[in-house]
């Protein structure tokens, strides 16, 4: 981790400053469509989520999703956007194979959602990254290329799925921001429900906005789009070889020409859409079908004041009331589950278990297993019990690992384990006096030399103590009836 | 049976209700007509099996609840019908067989309407003379090689020849009133979001509006009343109570203020037309109307304000004829892009290439300020101007057209002059507002000639009535020889 | 002249529309004499006027977040030119 910026493209003849910009799209948390009541699961057999409006049949009109209008505000209000009360539904005109009605229903000139802000925490402190703008559009269908080599096959099953149009300003300059930027945007609509964030199933792909500028430049240069590029590691990829590709046409004198590119993960670089770019012009026009969306500043403010509490509030009172580190705040605000879970340990157990507990013995289980927090085979009331344990002194640490163990195997309460393994802790003053003789006796030469003065051996008596004890000893009695005995 | 084609739906539905006729009768009858009319082509799919079927099935039933007891109606091909062919006149539609029901047309059924077959209609409702129609041109059965108007030029045609007892079309910029005045009948464009557009081929979605065509005032009312009300799968829907315009129905004219715009009184418009007109103010003044002279300072903006909006929404609409989920697929092309371009090139005719490429183009980057968004801010003119004369009058009295009918072939190569056919009609279209054109008067051929009643939004009652009251004391009368048998 | 061929030919690209050239010299000509029809709107001033986007007065109605519709694969298949129990199925798409 550094603590200063340091994100350039260094060559012999200079410093390269890299201007990176995003369009995510996220998918819309709904059961049916944008402008159809087909259902948006995902999976299903080909063709069988359609409708006659998703298929574009002649005379087919779109009636709008009222919850993905909802959904589209909450969001907005998450990225403390400006809330556009009218905004209008646009044609975008091409042809494709997915693409039934040979138009996409989007909004150009009049999104639902005008300028906002998200903020990172980089190493290197805090950064507000712009938002220009968000809008709801409809997803096309997929076009399979691979199932016969003379014909495309296509399945609209994702036709009309309604989209988030997330676009940021040019405000990015790294992988790792981009990095940043996007978890940060999944976690925000995650805390709101409004997008799943699933990248694997294509809820949240990006267009990569790239440009090269030398250091302390003020002018933009010429960017290229990276199209709908679905995972986070393959964005940071992306921008890193384009960025090389344009300092290196810039370095031997050649121009940028702003266009559609590709990546191609395997060979790990771009390459231009040149036949897709041919002679598009979108031709927007207002969707006559569709009238202008008008929202009342009523239902905005409504659904403001029952917004949950995002993960930027959130951090700040986990810090403050809780007193985490940021870094402990930004792992537990990570996702809502994460959160929720914390909190519920903590309302019986003590705070600075729980937070180890949760970041060290629970998440190393959790990535084990690849499970999600919601599925934890140790419930939250369960590792709160385990913690009160140890605080009460019941147990030792070390005893607490192996019940959390057997804890994760069986998802039993610890008490039971406890109880069923024998493994309370020994605090029996006269038992352990018992033990500790024993052990003693056991090693005269030792305690000749301790009381000679080698005080070192100490810590051997203790080690032996346990080992008798299997670990069940209480290390508090232990210490002072060791040192009364050892006085004798 | 002969006279049942001189009466209209509403005295069939008489015949009907009180058992004089059965509903297989009257199928067979309008079945025979249409086997008679095949010269007229204004039919482009029938259903015959289906519709004795469904009228035995009504005759066994005798559930006359309906608007519309065991009535069998034809429809324009633009509305999809339920396993029922549905071409919008196109060839990229060829063999399109819908598994919906467009909502005006189930609201026909619903009111006990039986479905008797498909009418032509220009490609996409593209047209004013039933030219541009993949199936061929629809002959105005006033005379052999007259057009009968278009869009929905085979539902006039059906009409007037009594291939159908009453009918309904489809109007982006006069395509009822425009036909209806070249044969002699009935139509009406409702307000924009009275009648659903769920299941109606989508020509300018902005502008489209299904009406009733109909052989007098009180078949239209009683039409409306059974097509329109609120669907909600149709976001452009008004949501209101349904009305009762059949039951509502009262000649008044009496101290009702008629607008007559003199913009409307064009360069080089025939004097029939202008005779026409007079003849119409002289019919309300007797009656007791006001009429008042108003300006719709910017009517002569209305055609190329539509020619842009109306060709850009359609270039937009028509994408999704590519080749892929029905319809043609050109088997030329040895790609994607191939395959699209050479099943457009050949699925569309030349008018809705015409169209697709204006509207593509007035779209397009760089021209997007120029044109579409300036016809927009036009079009905002024009709806005001409307409002604003709305403020002093009831209705305003205009022609339906600049002339009558004309021959097959007579405008065909000059999309501007067949474009000039919908001067009077349009500004409505763009306005969202409702109108109506009823004959009005003959010119010297003995073509009919149709006067149009504009008012503002969801007074539909109001033209109605306006309408009523006049058609009685116009008094128009047409008989034809049926040539065509 | 508002339109020329070779914008003719971009167009017909743009709308999928493939045009040989006895198609193209006539289109032109149409779409020419169109444009300059519409050309009659740039006498009036817009500057100030806001373009409609509805002639209806209202706002536009939503519905409720439940599915009801598809599991349809039958009819949404039905139509298709080439036939398939499970895909729609066009040329390679060439990228
Ligand atoms: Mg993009
Ligand atoms: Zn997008």
């Amino acid at each position: 981790m550094k603590d200063k910026f340091d994100y350039f493209i260094k060559t012999e003849k200079g410093k390269w400053e890299v201007i990176i910009g995003l369009e995510v799209h996220a998918q819309v948390t709904s059961k049916s469509k944008l402008f159809s009541s087909s259902s948006t699961k995902f999976g299903e057999k080909p063709n069988t989520q359609v409708s006659l409006v998703d298929s574009a049949f002649p005379g087919m009109l779109p009636v709008i999703n009222k919850f993905c209008i909802e959904q589209a505000i909450k969001t907005g209000l998450g990225l403390n956007a400006k809330i556009n009360l009218r905004s209008i539904f646009d044609r975008k005109n091409y042809f494709y194979a997915d693409l039934p009605a040979g138009y996409q229903i989007s909004q150009y000139k009049n999104p639902i959602v005008g300028e906002g802000s998200v903020t990172l925490d980089m190493p290197y402190g805090t950064k507000k990254v712009g938002i220009e703008r968000l809008h709801l559009e409809q997803d096309a269908g997929k076009s399979i290329h691979d199932l016969s080599p003379d014909n495309t096959f296509v399945d609209l099953n994702r036709s009309g799925v309604a989209l988030m149009e997330i676009v940021s300003k040019p405000d990015l300059r790294s992988p790792d921001e981009v990095n940043s930027y996007v978890k940060k945007l999944r976690t925000i609509m995650r805390y709101l429900g409004t997008c799943d964030g699933n990248m694997q199933e294509g809820s949240l792909r990006a267009d990569v906005n790239v440009s090269v500028r030398k250091e302390g430049e003020k002018n933009f240069g010429t960017r290229c789009e990276i199209k709908n590029v679905n995972s986070i590691k393959f964005m940071e990829m992306a921008i890193e070889s384009e960025a090389k590709r344009q300092v290196e046409l810039l370095e031997s004198g050649k121009k940028i020409v702003q266009e559609t590119r590709l990546f191609d993960t395997k060979k790990n670089e771009t390459r231009s859409m040149r036949s897709k770019e041919e002679a598009h012009d979108y031709r927007y026009f207002p969707d006559p079908d569709l009238l202008p969306l008008e929202i009342e500043q009523g239902y905005v403010d409504d659904l403001k004041n029952k917004l949950p509490e995002l993960p930027d509030k959130k951090k700040e009172r986990f810090i403050n009331k809780f007193k985490l580190t940021p870094y402990e705040a930004n792992v537990l605000i990570s996702e809502n589950n994460i959160s929720e879970y914390f909190e519920e340990v903590i309302k019986t157990a003590d705070i600075k278990l729980a937070k180890n507990w949760i970041i060290v013995e629970l998440f190393a289980v959790l990535n084990d297993k690849n499970l999600d927090i919601k599925d934890s085979p140790v419930s939250s009331k369960n590792l709160a019990n385990l913690i009160n344990f140890i605080s009460s002194g019941e147990i030792s640490g070390k005893i607490a690992k192996k019940v959390f163990e057997l804890m994760v195997q069986s998802g039993d309460e610890p008490s039971k384990i406890i109880k069923d393994k024998g493994l309370q802790q020994q605090s029996n003053p006269k038992e352990l006096e018992k033990i500790i003789k024993n052990v003693l006796k056991k090693n005269l030469d030792e305690v000749t030399q301790y009381k000679a003065g080698k005080e070192k051996l100490y810590g051997f008596f203790v080690g032996e103590v346990m080992k008798a004890s299997s670990g069940k000893a209480n290390p508090k009695l232990v210490n002072d009836i060791l040192k009364k005995e050892l006085k004798k | 049976m002969n006279d049942l084609n001189d009466i209209s739906l509403s005295e069939i539905i008489k015949l009907v209700k009180s058992k004089k006729i059965s509903s297989v009768e009257l199928a067979n009858h309008f079945i025979n007509n249409i086997k008679k009319g095949k010269k007229l082509n204004s039919f482009i799919t029938t259903c015959f099996d289906q519709t004795i079927k469904d009228s035995k099935n009504f005759d066994k039933k005798q559930n006359f609840d309906g608007l519309l007891p065991g009535i069998p109606i034809a429809v324009k091909d633009l509305f999809c019908t339920k396993n029922i062919k549905t071409t919008a006149g196109s060839k990229i539609l060829e063999n399109f067989v819908p598994t919906y029901e467009s909502t005006v047309t189930n609201n026909l059924w619903e009111e006990g309407a039986i479905l008797l077959g498909k009418l032509n209609c220009d490609e996409f409702a593209m047209g004013s003379s039933n030219e541009t129609s993949f199936f061929g041109n629809v002959i105005n059965p006033l005379e052999n090689n007259f057009v009968p108007g278009g869009s929905s030029g085979g539902s006039a045609t059906a009409l007037a020849a009594s291939l159908t007892p009453a009918t309904i079309g489809t109007d982006t910029g006069g395509s009822i009133r425009q036909p209806a005045s070249f044969t002699g009948t009935v139509g009406l464009k409702p307000t924009y979001g009275l009648c659903s557009r769920w299941g109606i081929v989508a020509f300018a979605s902005s502008l489209d509006q299904a009406g009733p065509m109909t052989k007098n005032v009180e078949d239209c009312a009683l039409m409306l009343e059974a097509i329109s009300g609120y669907d909600k799968k149709d976001s452009t829907s008004i949501n209101r109570k349904k009305e009762n315009y059949s039951k509502n129905l009262k000649r008044t004219i009496k101290g009702i203020k008629i607008g007559i715009p003199k913009e409307y009184r064009v360069d080089n418009m025939p004097k029939e037309i202008d005779q026409l007109w007079k003849n119409g103010i002289d019919i309300l003044k007797k009656s007791g109307a006001k009429i008042i002279d108003i300006s719709l300072p910017h009517t002569k903006y209305a055609l190329p304000t539509y020619y842009i909006v109306a060709p850009a929404e359609a270039s937009s609409n028509l994408a999704r004829y590519d080749g892929i989920k029905y319809g043609y697929r050109s088997k030329k092309g040895n790609n994607l892009i191939e395959m699209y371009e050479h099943t457009r090139a050949e699925g569309f005719g030349d008018e809705v290439k015409r169209r697709v490429l204006i509207g593509t183009y007035v779209l397009s980057s760089g021209y997007y300020d120029a044109y579409y968004l300036k016809a927009q801010k036009v079009r905002k003119l024009i709806k005001g101007d409307f409002d604003n004369s709305f403020r002093e009058v009831d209705a305003i009295l205009t022609p339906s057209t600049p002339s009558s009918a004309f021959k097959i072939g007579e405008k065909a190569n000059d999309p501007i002059s067949m474009y000039l056919n919908d001067i009077f009609t349009v500004p409505v279209n763009l306005a969202g507002l409702p109108a109506i054109s009823i004959p009005a008067g003959k010119d010297h051929k003995g073509h009919p000639l149709g006067l149009q009643l504009i008012t503002k939004a969801l007074d539909e009652q109001k033209i109605l009535n306006i309408a009523f009251a006049m058609e009685k004391e116009i008094d128009f009368k047409q008989s034809l020889n049926r040539w065509w048998e | 002249m508002p339109i020329d061929k070779n914008q003719v030919k971009k167009v017909a690209k743009l709308s999928r529309i493939s045009l040989d050239d006895s198609k193209l010299e006539s289109l032109s000509k149409d779409l020419v004499s169109i444009l300059n029809f519409v050309e009659e709107l740039n006498k009036l001033d817009t500057n100030e006027i806001k373009p409609l986007t509805s002639v209806i007065d209202k706002s536009l109605d939503t519905r409720d977040d439940t599915v009801s519709d598809g599991q349809i694969k039958d009819q949404i298949l039905k139509n298709s030119p080439e036939k398939n129990e499970d895909f729609f199925i066009v040329p390679k798409v060439v990228d």
